[in-house]
């Protein structure tokens, strides 16, 4: 099954590449991916107009020594989709997991600068990680689905509040399985093991689990990976949906995803921010060489 | 020829053969200690044909008549045989069960095969199962019931035995006023007396209080009074009917009903009759209290003692081994401490099980046993309560003993909750507690459950500690009774292992009690398995549950 995702996968970027070839080179750029057809039109973001989210200045993140992260600076805005793109290994999951503090868990991990959450510092000595995971939410790379009944995993992070009302909770289960376009396909089965469904529908109970504690940020860390293309479209379309009420954060590998998804998009190489702007300037105008090479498939 | 051979080892199937030769000895090797014992061992309950029979020593010698079941035969060679004037190089001897250790002082003996003459199966022969002297072994001649009369005529066995049923529920009533009744009292009175002399000790016995004790000990007594008469006239019936049996060789043996356990006609029984009959022998093992010396009646003290010392070990070996286990995983820095403690933790597990008898007894039972004593009940001093061998302390013995099999299983468990498992549960603003107690601790309940089997099985088979800590050959009242507070962690137990050990080395009657050693191996064995199944089952359920998410 994971083989086959893999397979998918790795088809699509086939799929990609072919499109590179096929794409007639009639601008000056060479584009490795049509924009035109992806970025709409219309939408016509500018940073400075955004409210910010999260505000990440200097921030340096060493593992053990080796410095995973340099000198970052970017403002998240608020109610947009940010996506993250660069080679493997350039920091960009390692960032994401700073917003929500995942990266405490790893032995030997010290940071310099800091990360504010609607301009309060993340890594200030006053602050509840778990209430800071609480409002920044995260969905990861593999659906990881607590070996529970489907609708236990959607209440998980409501028990872990203390509610009990069994009422609220199946309002909130309810509300949060349709916000992840989840309900009408397990709607009957809510008390089944959440082993049992499919990859893309465990991913998605796994967003739906995630919006259930109301989170203010969303962070996706390659949510559609592991996904053949049909799941992977519609946790697309599920973000789309989902930027209306939360701030989303996404890390992702693949370049047409992140065009589509996303209004603000940032290149990261060897733990540098290269560039970050709204996503149709990055992919048809971009300012720095290093992310025109990257995005026209030139990189390596 | 030479590659042929290289081929054929290339091939694997010499290895696959080895594999497959290991497996069948093993399998082999474990049916056939199962079914040795369980032949040997249940085989005693079956009711043997009672063979009547003239036996000369000697060709030429007068004739002794004998009566008994036929156990085992053996052929020896000449010499062993005790050179006797029969004909052959080998001599067939055969070992017969005659009872009748009262009058002749043995209740097995060996025989020449040659010597049996005149050999009958006669269907009024009787065997008389009694409380003292082993099995009787004869017929049935007369009965005196409160001074009537019976003699021999059609109606008199099933008279007798009706007579037997009666008496045994009178029986039974009299052990259930002096047990359970009697016994309730005696155990207040003693309450009571520790009570005075506590009270005594701190100084706090004002009259008035004393004269409370007095009152409650009064009506105890009172009590106590009514059954004492309840019991003479019991004892009374009881006592008033007897009966004659006449063995093979004609002399007449006069019994009390009181001492009677059953009597029975085995050649006269058919098949299912010897089956019902099995069946109550069997129920009897299982369910009764030992008799003479333990080789005859029940081993239920010995069950019971071993699951309920079992159990309190697993509820504290489980909680105690997991904590450890959690916090060896889960919070402690991993490092030379941590690797320290683990093979720690291994080389315990490798420790001879007698040398935890000797920390139980030093440790548990002398220090802590007595520093409780001290302590709590100076009223008994100087007879110790928690300062002598006894169920608690067998138990905990046991549960160091087999505390670094739930550690090393539960560490295991840990391990192989995925870490995205963990991730998940606090990305949602679980903290690392939460996250333990809702997500990985049910996870790695397969694993809890895994080293309680491991645990549990060491421990029920395990002898020798016990021997130090709390096992006695007889014990005169069970750990959990109707006297609050109903468990009682103090008294010393009856164990399975120790039962076999105890009947088959220590016993002075071997014959008889050879098929019960095994029948004790085998329950032992059984009772083993049981309590494996059950927490294989608990286990293969939770397992099931979470194995999808263990594989992601």
């Amino acid at each position: 099954m994971q083989q086959n995702n893999l397979d998918t996968a790795k088809k699509i970027e086939e799929q990609a590449e072919e499109t590179v070839v096929t794409e007639p080179e009639t601008t000056t750029k060479t584009h490795a991916i049509d924009m035109s057809g992806i970025i709409k039109p219309g939408v016509e973001a500018k940073l400075a107009d955004e409210n910010v989210c999260i505000e990440v200045s200097n921030f340096n993140l060493f593992y053990s020594g080796s410095q995973a992260l340099k000198d970052i600076s970017l403002t998240v805005p608020e109610k947009r989709v940010t996506a993250f793109i660069g080679p493997s290994g350039c920091g960009k999951s390692t960032l994401l997991r700073c917003f929500n503090r995942m990266n405490d868990l790893i032995d030997g991990v010290t940071i310099d600068g800091t990360i504010k959450l609607e301009g309060q510092d993340i890594f200030d000595k006053s602050v509840n990680v778990a209430d800071l995971r609480r409002r920044v939410g995260m969905v990861f790379q593999k659906p990881n689905p607590f070996p529970k009944s489907i609708y236990e995993n959607v209440a998980y992070g409501l028990r872990i509040q203390g509610i009990k009302d069994r009422r609220t909770i199946d309002t909130v289960v309810e509300r949060s399985l349709r916000g992840a376009a989840l309900w009408d396909e397990v709607k009957d089965r809510l008390d089944d093991l959440a082993m049992g469904l499919s990859g893309g529908q465990q991913q998605r109970l796994v967003i739906a689990r995630a919006i259930a504690i109301e989170p203010e940020v969303i962070l996706l860390d390659e949510p559609a990976s592991a996904l053949d293309p049909i799941s992977t479209l519609k946790i697309e379309e599920l973000i789309y949906e989902l930027k209306d009420k939360y701030t989303i954060v996404i890390v992702t590998h693949n370049m047409q995803q992140a065009a589509r998804v996303s209004d603000y998009t940032a290149y990261m190489y060897m733990g540098e921010m290269i560039e970050f702007n709204d996503t149709s300037t990055l992919f048809t105008n971009p300012n720095e060489k290093m992310t025109e090479d990257y995005i026209t498939g030139r990189y390596g | 020829m030479k590659i042929q051979i290289k081929n054929w080892f290339d091939s694997g199937k010499p290895f696959v053969w080895l594999n497959a030769g290991a497996v069948s000895v093993s399998v082999v090797m474990v049916v056939g200690l199962i079914a040795l014992i369980a032949v040997r061992g249940l085989g005693h309950f079956w009711p043997a044909d009672v063979a009547v029979f003239d036996y000369y020593s000697a060709p030429d010698d007068s004739p002794v008549h004998l009566m008994g079941e036929f156990v085992d035969e053996e052929n020896v060679s000449r010499s062993r045989a005790g050179n006797p004037d029969y004909e052959g190089d080998t001599i067939q001897r055969n070992l017969i069960k005659t009872g009748n250790r009262d009058i002749s002082g043995l209740d097995f003996r060996w025989i020449l095969d040659a010597g049996i003459k005149n050999e009958s199966f006669p269907e009024d022969a009787m065997v008389v199962e009694r409380r003292e002297w082993g099995n009787l072994y004869g017929f049935l001649v007369s009965m005196n019931l409160d001074g009537k009369q019976f003699t021999a005529d059609d109606e008199l066995w099933p008279k007798f035995q009706q007579t037997i049923t009666n008496n045994n529920e009178i029986f039974e009533e009299i052990r259930h006023i002096e047990k359970d009744l009697i016994g309730g009292i005696n155990y207040k009175m003693e309450r009571l007396r520790l009570k005075q002399r506590g009270l005594e000790l701190k100084e706090e016995a004002t009259p008035e209080k004393i004269q409370m004790l007095d009152d409650e000990r009064k009506e105890l007594q009172q009590e106590y009074n009514s059954y004492t008469g309840e019991l003479e006239r019991l004892y009374g019936i009881l006592n008033g009917s007897s009966f004659i049996a006449k063995t093979a060789a004609g002399k007449e043996v006069k019994v009390d009903f009181a001492k009677i356990v059953r009597a029975y006609q085995p050649n006269a029984m058919n098949v299912f009759g010897k089956m019902g009959f099995y069946v109550e022998k069997f129920w009897e093992f299982l369910s009764d209290d030992p008799r003479e010396a333990n080789t005859e009646g029940g081993i239920f003290p010995a069950i019971f003692g071993t699951v309920l010392m079992v159990m309190i070990m697993a509820v504290m070996v489980t909680p105690f081994g997991v904590i450890a286990a959690v916090y060896l995983r889960e919070y402690a820095t991993q490092g030379p401490t941590t690797r320290l403690i683990r093979i720690a933790v291994n080389n315990l597990a490798g420790v001879p099980s007698v040398v935890y008898g000797v920390f139980g007894l030093g440790f548990f039972v002398y220090f802590l046993g007595g520093s409780i004593d001290q302590l709590l009940f100076p009223e008994s001093l100087p007879a110790p309560t928690f300062g002598t061998p006894g169920l608690l302390w067998a138990s905990l013995t046991l549960a160091i003993l087999t505390v670094p099999v739930v550690i090393v299983a539960t560490e295991e468990g840990l391990s192989r909750v995925p870490r995205a498992i963990r991730e998940g549960s606090l990305a949602l603003g679980a903290t690392k507690a939460e996250t333990m107690w809702r997500t990985v601790l049910p996870m790695t309940a397969s694993a809890m459950i895994t080293g309680l089997i491991l645990a549990v099985a060491r421990a029920a088979g395990e002898v020798a500690p016990l021997m130090l800590v709390g096992v006695v050959k007889l014990a005169p009242s069970l750990g959990l009774d109707g006297n609050a507070p109903f468990l009682h962690l103090d008294r010393k137990f009856m164990h399975l292992g120790f039962h076999i050990y105890d009947v088959g080395f220590q016993s002075p009657n071997v014959e008889a009690a050879r098929p019960l050693v095994y029948a004790t191996a085998f329950l032992l064995v059984v009772l083993i398995i049981i309590l494996n199944l059950t927490a294989i089952r608990i286990r293969n359920s939770l397992r099931e549950k979470y194995r999808a998410a263990e594989q992601s």
